[in-house]
């Protein structure tokens, strides 16, 4: 701040202040020819008037004692104009030396677990609970605070892992973040009968009921677009992130209308990475306690 | 005594106009808050209506509430006030009569304009310009108005009321025109003249003195006349009005940076506004002190008359809110309250208890008045809205307290590792069921409004005449 706005800024305070002192102790005064408190010397609206009682002292001194704390205050902190204030607080430098505390607490919680493997992670209590209440803070937006999902965003308590489900993958998906990517094949197409036929052929790679004869014509094109990612079976491919089609699991539906839009205009997945926000320790935690949800699931 | 008779009427006219649409617009103001409120417990009410989202329809009440509702109110005392305390008419029908049409026309554009999602996405200050300029047209023929019945007023002294509407109107003129320069690009869409932490200081320097002089001096305007005229009591002390008054307009400009707390707001200007909102506390009682012990000696009316009620609830409510804020505006505190439900309840314990009981108290008392009547179809009724307004409010705040207070403490809870004790949602789970007991505080302030509708109806029905009243003779006491 330039000196004269530090000027200015100070200048309107003291006179604000000063000025409401003034006007306390100025009008607190009875003068001599003041009338009476209780006289009534005008009248508007034929009975509206005004006694002229004393101010009640209790909040004359209310009154005083705020100005008194503001002003102790305007010289203990910055407020002053550039006066930075006698403490030498700032805000700047409270919120970084409670930020460091916290992260020091941090850092001692976590560190015994930065080397452990998701087999040890998952049978330590502490690692637990710590993993659990990081996903309720960083992953339940998206993935439910029961870590069952929502549509376009995956069930992590299944055995359906679209981008691998060994403790490498997730921890890995869970640092790195993932970019699905669905391309919107509207184009490919030269009819929407074409499109009907290519769908049934997906709805039935999982069994579901469909148009038989309708099946039979999509499944050339489905080799030609959609194989390359899928696998001629379908069964998805783990380094793309592209799903398997057999299985029951559908991110974005597998009724006919939802399986068309994914194929017409595309899907994109987006699972941002956390690897910079948590650090290496806090993320391997959290990883290994979605692993833990999958590997639940596949006991009997 | 004695009295020069004046061959003159007021115009009620554009007053009756004004209070007939204080209640319309509240009820309309008041049945958004209630879908919203709505919303907030059914989050898939209105799911896929984009017109009627949360976020189109917040600022819809906002804007209904303060600017329709409590715009009108004030409109409507203001000219009443002011006739009545000048024993002048209105200096020009003309002009009284545009600042009607023109209000309307605002509140109007504002309910068509807001859902369609037409924002300048500052809060309060939401209308884009085209509407901006026309509220400054009305506001500048709203104070050639007022000031120019000041001018004609045949009474020597102006009473305290008229400074309080007067500092209202000059700064809510002011404010209004330096928050909303903008820069046009199209019909619709405006950018601000301000940048970055100026623009966030600009818009709460407007924000706080909205509620300042919008819903603090004007409504205070309101207080200084229906108290003692309800009461029957003089005002309680001159002096301590003159002190208040001058100590309240002066110091109310600076606590706009309480709202940016622990934000890029440079720190000296964070302490500032934090310093002046705990020096506020002293004038902002003092009008309270004065309405209440203009009241005492009096006190047995409230048996009988529930517009007196309104009166010494709404100051209550007053004190309880202007004692909040204050608190609010400490660093520490804030650090707590800013940005939970606490805020939403400390708002509407000014805006549901204060302005609208003051308001409501306000029309019951003028518009029998102005129908050439003693006294409202039914007291009865005014008794019942009175309980279920205030049942009403204290469902709302009370509940807005509990839920603030409980989000502020489980967002910065910390288990001794330095992780978050709460996920946000588990705070949203927890606010749940205080969003559904403030829903039902605000449909028992929406029901009370249906039941003065009604009262003003039967009473409107029961009128001898609208024929404007007579001024009313100077007194002058020897």
């Amino acid at each position: 701040m330039s000196s004269s706005w530090s000027w200015y800024v100070i200048v309107l305070v003291v006179l604000n202040l000063v000025g409401s002192v003034w006007l306390l102790w100025f009008t607190g005064k009875r003068r001599a020819g003041d009338p009476a408190p209780e006289q009534t010397s005008h009248y508007w609206d034929g009975d509206v008037t005004e006694y002229n009682k004393p101010m009640p002292r209790w909040w004359i001194v209310l009154f005083y004692l705020t100005i008194v704390f503001g002003t102790a205050y305007l010289l203990y902190y910055p407020g002053l104009g550039a006066w930075r204030g006698a403490s030498g607080w700032s805000s700047q430098r409270e919120h970084d030396a409670q930020r460091a505390e916290n992260e020091a607490r941090i850092a001692a919680a976590f560190a015994p677990y930065a080397e452990k493997s998701f087999e040890e992670l998952a049978r330590d209590p502490v690692a637990r609970k710590l993993g659990q209440s990081l996903f309720a803070s960083h992953c339940a937006a998206c993935h439910g605070a029961d870590a069952r999902g929502a549509r376009g965003f995956p069930d992590l308590t299944d055995t359906v892992w679209h981008w691998g489900g060994t403790p490498d993958d997730v921890l890995a998906s869970v640092r790195d973040g993932r970019q699905a990517m669905m391309p919107p094949l509207a184009s490919a197409f030269a009819s929407d009968a074409e499109i009907d036929e290519t769908v049934a052929y997906v709805r039935s790679l999982s069994g579901q009921q469909v148009d038989g004869q309708l099946a039979e014509k999509g499944a050339a094109r489905f080799s030609a677009l959609c194989s390359a990612c899928h696998g001629a079976e379908g069964k998805g491919n783990p380094l793309l992130g592209a799903p398997d089609l057999s299985d029951s699991y559908w991110l974005y539906g597998g009724d006919v209308a939802s399986v068309r839009t994914s194929v017409t205009t595309g899907r994109s997945g987006q699972m941002p990475a956390h690897g910079d926000l948590l650090g290496p320790a806090r993320t391997r935690v959290v990883a290994a306690w979605v692993h833990a949800r999958s590997s639940a699931a596949k006991q009997p | 005594m004695n009295a020069a008779t004046v061959d003159e009427r007021y115009n009620d006219t554009v007053v009756r106009q004004f209070t007939l649409m204080t209640v319309v617009w509240g009820i309309v103001g008041m049945a958004v808050g209630v879908l919203i409120a709505a919303q907030l417990y059914w989050p898939a009410l209105t799911e896929g209506i984009s017109w009627l989202s949360y976020g189109r329809l917040r600022p819809l009440h906002t804007n209904a509430v303060v600017f329709a509702f409590g715009g009108c109110a004030l409109m409507a005392t203001s000219f009443y006030v002011v006739q009545r305390t000048c024993h002048a008419r209105l200096f020009s029908d003309r002009l009284a009569s545009f600042v009607f049409w023109g209000w309307q026309a605002v509140i109007l554009s504002a309910a068509v304009s807001l859902p369609l999602g037409l924002t300048q996405g500052k809060e309060y200050a939401e209308l884009e310009w085209p509407i901006d300029i026309l509220i400054t047209l009305v506001w500048v023929a709203y104070a050639v108005v007022f000031f120019g019945t000041l001018v004609r007023r045949r009474v020597k002294h102006i009473y305290v009321a008229n400074w309080f509407y007067a500092s209202f109107i000059v700064a809510v003129a002011l404010l209004h025109v330096v928050n909303n320069l903008a820069l046009p690009v199209s019909w619709l869409k405006s950018y601000s003249v301000y940048t970055g932490a100026v623009d966030a200081m600009a818009q709460w320097w407007y924000g706080h003195n909205a509620v300042g002089f919008f819903l603090t001096a004007g409504f205070l305007g309101m207080m200084y006349y229906f108290v003692p005229k309800q009461a029957g009591r003089p005002v309680y002390s001159y002096r301590l009005s003159i002190v208040h008054f001058w100590a309240l307009i002066a110091i109310y400009m600076w606590a706009g940076p309480h709202h940016l707390q622990y934000t890029a707001l440079p720190d000296w200007a964070q302490s500032l506004g934090m310093v002046f909102s705990l020096i506020l506390l002293a004038p902002s009682w003092g009008g309270a002190i004065n309405g209440v012990m203009t009241l005492s000696g009096a006190w047995h009316k409230l048996r009988t008359d529930p517009i007196i009620k309104f009166l010494i609830v709404s100051l209550s409510f007053y004190m309880i809110a202007t004692f909040e804020g204050p608190m609010m505006s400490i660093k520490t505190v804030n650090s707590l309250s800013h940005y939970t439900d606490w805020t939403v309840g400390h708002v509407h314990a000014g805006a549901l208890g204060w302005v609208a009981m003051i308001s409501l108290g306000a029309v019951y008392a003028m518009w029998p008045r102005l129908l050439g009547l003693q006294t409202m179809h039914s007291v009865k009724l005014i008794d019942l809205h009175f309980w279920i307004h205030t049942i009403g409010v204290v469902f709302y705040i009370a509940s807005m307290w509990i839920a603030g207070v409980m989000q502020g403490l489980m967002w910065r809870a910390t288990n001794a590792d330095g992780t978050l004790t709460y996920s946000f949602v588990e705070s949203l789970a927890a606010t749940y069921p205080y969003y559904l007991i403030r829903f039902l505080g605000g449909v028992l302030v929406l029901l009370g409004m249906g039941v003065m509708a009604w009262n003003i109806w039967l009473t409107w029905r029961a009128a001898h005449s609208t024929q404007d009243m007579a001024v009313l003779p100077v007194v002058t006491q020897h």
